[in-house]
């Protein structure tokens, strides 16, 4: 792309360090893992300001749960975008998957959720699929 | 609470529906260049944004009833969409790696949903 290889990228002024760019995902996993739990907890209240012919704009403004959800979810897509930015897919994307790890223990811990073999297993397995997927990004970039 | 079969066909429509915002996103994405026109004036962005935001409702919708834990985990068939799409429009090749990161996602759905009880 550029002339002189040390020079920086053209996009940006500025770079993140492969250990940023880490730090990055991981902090996108956190907030996504909590958009999630906010979105459960926000869900039965958004739906119901939409019921009875109209809408009750005030239980929807109200409905804080969601509206931290979704910014959480907003902060969590900003990180993973800065991130991938810099940082090489394979490497980020089997971190990606820890949302699904946050998501198991704030559903057990707080939500009372069951921990079952099955969710488990499921988790897993959806994982190493996800981590799988990512691995090929890197092939394909090459 | 036990989860009932119609917030899991919810979260996959609206895997489904999200799937194809990716499609629109990157159809988009070939002609955005530095000018801020190019990203605020296209449509095919604007509509990768907007089937993400009605996917997002039916995926709340789900989530009104039923396990979080259980449902999160089953958005992960969007990958699933999202490989077939990009064979199907794009032309991307699929690779063994693919098809095995796919069967494990598979799995893992089968799984869940069985254990739904």
């Amino acid at each position: 792309m550029s002339d002189n290889p040390s020079a920086e990228p053209a996009h940006t002024s500025f770079t993140f360090s492969y250990r940023q760019s880490l730090l990055l995902v991981f902090c996108c996993t956190l907030f996504g893992g909590v958009a999630q739990y906010l979105f459960k907890l926000g869900t039965t209240q958004a739906f119901q300001a939409f019921q009875a012919g109209g809408v009750n704009w005030i239980a929807l403004c109200t409905d804080y749960p969601l509206w931290a959800g979704l910014s959480c979810y907003g902060i969590s897509t900003l990180l993973m975008v800065l991130a991938l930015r810099d940082g090489e897919l394979s490497l980020l994307y089997p971190v990606i998957s820890l949302t699904y790890v946050w998501v198991m223990f704030l559903s057990v811990l707080l939500l009372h959720e069951p921990l079952t073999f099955w969710k488990v297993g499921g988790v897993t397995l959806i994982c190493g699929g996800v981590a799988l997927l990512g691995m090929n990004g890197k092939k394909a970039a090459q | 609470m036990k989860t009932p079969m119609s917030s899991v066909l919810l979260v996959l429509l609206a895997s489904f529906i999200g799937s194809f915002g990716a499609v629109f996103l990157k159809w988009g994405a070939g002609s955005v260049s530095r000018n801020l026109k190019t990203i605020l004036l296209n449509w095919r962005l604007a509509m990768g944004v907007a089937l993400y935001l009605f996917s997002t409702v039916f995926y709340l919708m789900a989530l009104r009833q039923g396990e979080l834990s259980l449902l999160f985990p089953m958005v992960s068939l969007g990958y699933v969409w999202t490989l077939l799409w990009s064979k199907l429009f794009f032309g991307e090749p699929f690779s063994r790696r693919k098809i095995a990161g796919l069967a494990l996602i598979f799995a893992g759905l089968i799984l869940l949903n069985h254990g739904r009880g």
